[in-house]
């Protein structure tokens, strides 16, 4: 194995990796600054900010020879006797000058620029620059430049990585960020005409290392340092992508990427960074509900308001044995298992409906399908079906001998008559609206139509459990509230079997229990709701799940490379 | 430390002597402390009939006004300095975007909870720009809770109301971020 020495420390890599110093030396615990290296994108050394002293050791003689001057340590690759000094002097004194430089041109105005707090000019400064400034100059011009419908850019405030531009050449291959002039009038760009719009603009604000790129959506709204992060997983299509909700007080305020490199690697799309607001949506179901009179008499198509009218608010306590009595009573049931839910909740899901009725009719709920999967050049994939966890509600189903059944497949038993009772687990997010107002969809927008609703309408009792008002919810006995993806906890499979354990990031509103919660009363068992028993009881009941017994990773696993094995 | 480490000197309380047992003499001396405090001059004062008079004005703490710019305008720049360093979690701001060319952003909404405060002057402390400062205004009195939570309008008035009195602490510094 090849032995790097990073500071007298001796680090054995892997025979095929082909490490840079700064990875070398992160693996020995050592941090060398960088702004411009990022792992995702090409090299450019042109921050100057990881110079540090390399050598290399003789392997006959074990005789060190030293490279006279600083190289980068983002450029340089190791190999074996590779000698890296990321603290002498020379290199200190380096880092020093590099800051100073920086900071020359920038606007020091930390206390209204939304990075502070995350930047690394701040950090860097603070560990490795000089305390007074020597430049009797105080451009303090703040320059705001707007290049995208999602993105401005406050041009004095950037130190010119290059990081956002080799992005969108790179991964996103979009290519409208550029740098015009040279020298010290270096600036980002873009070509009249030719915004930043491209689904994984928000990226490159995750990638600018200082405050120069800023999120339209989150400018101004919270500092930073108030926020707290909690790791999570993207809802918004099958792909599962690993992020951080960054929340305060039980309200989100941004999604970030969190780096996983079975799933995502660093990035995450649009649509999923921005699908967070329907959480915080006044249209949302705050309350369980049961219908006062029979469907018809109060005018199913009334409206909003009338509609909302026509259903009693039932205490939760109540609803846990309500719920039970009434859909024993009905006869025949369906359950459609809608794929947001997690595993653990739709595997407790199947649980009371064979508890209520030993054959209980069980199917995947609808699986909604925008477009067709979108590939980037940077090997980013948006997928096309826009649920999390459509596998793992299909490996429950199959735990329970209900495979194959879908959605069509529960339409064709309603419609046929042989049910008398349905309950309709939803929970779908408002699709995301167009382009010009990704930032907020219309909950208006239902994931079901008025004729396939109406199918349900003869059914003795109809229990449907969703964020918003559907034409489905206006003909339901029972009106359920249901979680939003931060307001979850459990486990999700996404399109490639990789499944992720995530914890609840906020609380739901007032008066809404996750659907886990509700499963767990009604199955009568103690405590209060815990998905990681849950999750330690199915894995130990079926092999397909059985990679999730233990502590699952914070990047998720792989539930076939387990099976193998 | 230990208390056995020789670097401790270990005082014991010294014995009481001939004067402390007889009690006597340290009564009287009692007496005499109350004596002279009959005889010298009041410190008190019959407020709120009488004003008490605030020693120096620019240390002293009293009620928050957000100052004016030059031009008017509030003077803070909505950074949240003084929310983050307040310890008793008074200070609610929320941001936006400035509809003037020379700043950024501005304080949509400014609020003070004076029930809250404890009047430490943290956010007086924090402040990068001194848009917020303590006056010397001492009572502070209201009929409800909603009246004691001070918004942006109410702290700009009481700027205008002492700014005569009291001319803004570091007015030199002047202009913004």
């Amino acid at each position: 194995m090849p032995v790097v020495i990073v500071d007298g420390q001796e680090i054995e890599i892997g025979a095929d990796e082909r490490l840079n110093c700064i990875e070398a030396a992160r693996r020995a615990g050592r941090e060398i600054p960088h702004y411009c290296w990022h792992a995702g994108l090409t090299v450019v050394a042109s921050c100057r900010m990881c110079l540090i002293e390399t050598g290399q050791r003789d392997a006959a003689t074990g005789k060190v020879t030293m490279v006279p001057k600083l190289v980068p340590g983002c450029q340089t690759p190791v190999r074996d006797g590779t000698v890296i000094v990321t603290e002498s002097e020379k290199v200190k004194e380096s880092r020093a000058r590099v800051e100073e430089a920086l900071l020359i041109d920038h606007p020091i105005d930390c206390p209204i620029c939304d990075k502070a707090g995350e930047c690394l000019l701040q950090d860097y400064h603070f560990e490795h620059g000089q305390a007074e400034r020597r430049a009797d100059i105080h451009p303090f011009t703040s320059r705001k430049r707007d290049v995208g419908p999602t993105v401005t850019l406050f041009v004095d405030r950037c130190i010119m990585c290059t990081r956002c531009v080799r992005f969108t050449r790179e991964v996103s291959g979009t290519g409208e960020l550029m740098v015009t002039s040279r020298g010290a009038k270096e600036e980002i760009d873009v070509f009249p005409g030719f915004p930043l719009d491209n689904k994984l603009a928000g990226n490159v604000v995750d990638l600018c290392p200082v405050g120069a790129l800023g999120d339209k959506d989150f400018l101004y709204q919270q500092r930073v340092w108030f926020l707290k992060r909690e790791a999570n997983v993207c809802g918004g299509c099958s792909a599962g992508c690993s992020i951080h909700t960054e929340h305060n007080q039980d309200t989100v305020y941004r999604l970030k990427p969190r780096e996983n490199p079975h799933v995502n690697r660093w990035w995450i799309c649009d649509d999923g960074r921005y699908g967070w607001h329907h959480l915080h949506d006044d249209a949302r179901i705050l309350a369980a509900g049961r219908r006062l009179a029979p469907v018809g008499q109060t005018g199913r198509h009334a409206g909003n308001g009338q509609a909302a009218a026509a259903f009693q608010p039932v205490e939760w306590a109540d609803v846990v044995t309500g719920l039970r009595a009434d859909l024993a009573r009905a006869g025949h049931l369906a359950v459609a298992v809608s794929p947001m839910l997690t595993v653990e909740e739709a595997w407790m899901l199947c649980a009371v409906a064979r508890s209520i009725d030993p054959q209980a009719y069980l199917a995947l709920g609808h699986v909604p399908v925008v477009g067709d999967d979108e590939t980037f050049p940077g090997g980013f994939t948006i997928r096309a079906e826009k649920c999390p966890n459509r596998r793992g509600v299909e490996e429950v189903l199959a735990v329970y001998g209900a495979g194959g059944h879908g959605w069509d497949d529960l339409l064709a038993q309603v419609a046929s008559g042989t049910v008398a009772a349905a309950w309709i687990t939803a929970a779908y997010p408002p699709p995301a609206g167009d382009a010009a107002d990704q930032h907020r969809a219309d909950p208006a927008v239902s994931w079901i139509d008025e004729a396939t609703a109406a199918t349900f309408a003869g059914l003795q009792t109809l229990v449907v459990q969703d964020l918003f008002e559907s034409p489905l919810s206006e003909v339901a006995t029972w009106r359920l509230p249901a979680a939003g993806f931060a307001e979850r906890a459990g486990t999700w499979i996404n399109v490639a079997h990789h499944a992720q354990t995530f914890r609840q990031a906020i609380r739901p509103p007032a008066g809404v229990w996750p659907e886990g919660r509700l499963f767990w009363n009604m199955l009568g068992r103690r405590g209060l709701h815990d998905p990681v028993a849950v999750r330690r009881q199915l894995a130990e009941s079926s092999a397909t799940f059985a990679a999730l017994a233990g502590d699952v990773p914070a990047t998720g696993v792989d539930l076939r490379v387990r099976q193998l094995a | 430390m230990k208390p056995t480490d020789p670097s401790i000197t270990w005082l014991e309380e010294k014995p009481l002597g001939l004067a402390e047992r007889l009690y006597l003499p340290l009564f009287i001396q009692g007496l005499t402390v109350t004596a002279r405090h009959l005889v010298s001059p009041k410190v008190t004062v019959s407020f709120p009939e009488q004003r008490p008079t605030v020693g120096n004005p620019l240390i002293y703490r009293g009620v928050h006004r957000l100052n004016r710019d030059p031009e008017g305008r509030v003077k803070c720049v909505a950074c949240f300095l003084c929310a983050t360093a307040c310890p008793a979690h008074c200070i609610d701001i929320v941001a936006t975007e400035s509809p003037w060319p020379d700043r950024e952003k501005y304080p949509e909404s400014f609020q003070i909870d004076e029930l809250r405060c404890i009047f430490c002057g943290m956010c007086e402390e924090a402040c990068p720009v001194d848009a917020i400062e303590l006056t010397s205004l001492l009572d502070l009195t209201g009929k409800s809770r909603e009246e004691m939570i001070f918004d942006k309008e109410k702290l700009l008035s009481v700027y205008d109301m002492t700014k005569d009195a009291e001319p803004m602490k570091s007015a030199s510094l002047g202009g913004t971020l």
